[in-house]
């Protein structure tokens, strides 16, 4: 083992680590907003409703990341349509072709989780806001979603976590997160085990930082319910 | 309706790769997991400290970075090891054993906390009875705990191996001809990278399709007895 490595290019690895925090939390960001009405779909008690994000997640969970990523990066830039297109600057770069990759794909899982929580909201609390007269949309602004909220902090968290993990294979198209960097200065250095290890590392103390973060969450958006616990 | 210009059966060779690295993964990731579940629950400190070390260091790295760190890190270490013998040759490991460690390790960290819920799950007076009538603890092990933790396991492990199944595209990176490098392969050739990576997604669905319909079958033959663990 070679820790002079380790400490010389430690900086470098932790550039590739804010890449990779960045495309976790751009994706997290952009990837929630779309779980929103996908969730809300796979909710509903119309079939025809229900069937679209079925497909959509179906694809997104049964498909490997990898080839996601390389149908958005390679696949799409395959058509002229796209090319001549004003979006061409964006999908032209590895950059924003991870983001729409990653954010597609967690929009899947992230709509199942939330399918399963607005399920678990409990049909009384449903049917006293009803009996009170709250329309559809006040019902699911009011009881439903922030009730599915608090319930979904400790499987979202698995998601990011997962996301994070996910975020590996932009190293693929030559994007320089935080494996990226690690590679790139291991055809560097040869010094394969030493840069991995302290990586992973970092990979570790991220996750934990983001178990930490979600506790926090899951601890705040319940804390109306502390004297019921 | 598809024409792939020819490298239909190269595709199908890559998918017969990928379904031998995901079924020697999962026998590998089963011991592993078994031996760390027993681990984490038996009376030894220490072999309970390896095994919780192990399921959170390798659930807390991307799969990736394991595939890469077995991949190339594996066999500097088995050279520096040979080198103590005096054995100074060149050795390497291939991609398929290093992506059946890899991928194995990986399967057997989420097994094993799988496999001790399920343990956990079998009530004492279990253990307790076999104990009264004289069964020694391997036999208590084998004939009344594990054949009752298999039924309680399968719908974890059934997941866990869907996420292996897409895992092993990782495996690609460092070489592997599976499905996804023999699309890389007909993409350079074909310069036709959406059809051909949306064929390889259609392949990863079918297999995941196949393994769903598979591990429904398992679960129903367990339980064709009824009754409760």
């Amino acid at each position: 083992m070679d820790f002079a490595v380790i400490v010389e290019y430690f900086p470098r690895l932790l550039q590739g680590a804010v890449t990779t925090l960045e495309l976790v939390l751009v994706s997290g960001i952009i990837g929630s907003l779309l779980a929103l009405p996908i969730g809300l779909a796979r909710h509903s008690h119309r079939w025809w409703l229900k069937a679209i994000p079925y497909g959509y997640i179906f694809f997104f969970r049964g498909t490997p990341l990898l080839v996601q990523i390389f149908l958005v990066y390679y696949g799409i830039a395959q058509f002229e349509s796209i090319r001549e297109s004003s979006l061409w600057p964006y999908l032209r770069e590895p950059y924003w072709c991870a983001i729409i990759a990653f954010s597609l794909n967690t929009a899947a899982y992230t709509a199942e989780i939330l399918r399963g929580a607005l399920g678990a909201v409990p049909r009384g609390e449903v049917e006293a806001a009803k009996s009170i007269g709250m329309r559809k949309v006040q019902l699911y602004k009011r009881i439903m979603l922030p009730r599915a909220l608090g319930m979904i902090m400790p499987a979202y968290g698995n998601e990011v976590i997962l996301m994070l993990k996910g975020s590996a294979p932009a190293s693929t198209i030559t994007l320089l997160d935080l494996t990226g960097m690690a590679r790139t200065i291991i055809a560097r250095t040869y010094t394969p085990i030493e840069i991995f290890l302290a990586a992973g590392v970092i990979y570790l103390l991220m996750s934990m930082a983001i178990i930490q973060l979600f506790r926090y969450l899951e601890m705040r958006s319940n804390r109306h319910m502390e004297v019921a616990r | 309706m598809f024409d792939l210009q020819g490298f239909g059966d190269q595709l199908l060779e890559g998918a017969t790769i990928t379904i031998q690295l995901a079924m020697a993964s999962l026998v590998v990731g089963l011991i592993l997991g078994t031996l760390a579940a027993v681990a984490r629950l038996s009376d030894n400190r220490i072999a309970q400290k390896i095994a919780t070390l192990y399921s959170t260091v390798i659930r807390g790295i991307p799969e990736l970075l394991t595939v890469l760190i077995i991949y190339f890190g594996t066999a500097t270490l088995l050279m520096a090891i040979a080198r103590q013998f005096g054995y100074d040759e060149y050795i390497e490991i291939g991609p398929f054993t290093a992506g059946v460690i890899a991928l194995g390790l990986t399967f057997g960290a989420y097994a094993s906390e799988v496999l001790r819920g399920a343990i956990i799950a079998i009530p004492k007076g279990q253990r307790e009875a076999g104990l009264s009538i004289g069964m020694s603890p391997m036999k208590i092990f084998f004939r009344i705990t594990m054949p009752q933790v298999w039924k309680l396991a399968l719908p974890g492990l059934g997941n866990l191996f869907l996420v292996l199944l897409k895992d092993t595209a990782l495996v690609s990176v460092v070489g592997l001809h599976d499905i996804m490098m023999k699309t890389r392969e007909a993409v350079s050739y074909s310069k036709d990278p959406f059809l051909f990576y949306s064929a390889a997604a259609f392949l990863y669905l079918s297999l995941t399709i196949v393994s769903m319909v598979f591990i429904h079958y398992m679960e129903k033959r367990t339980n064709r007895w009824g009754g409760q663990a």
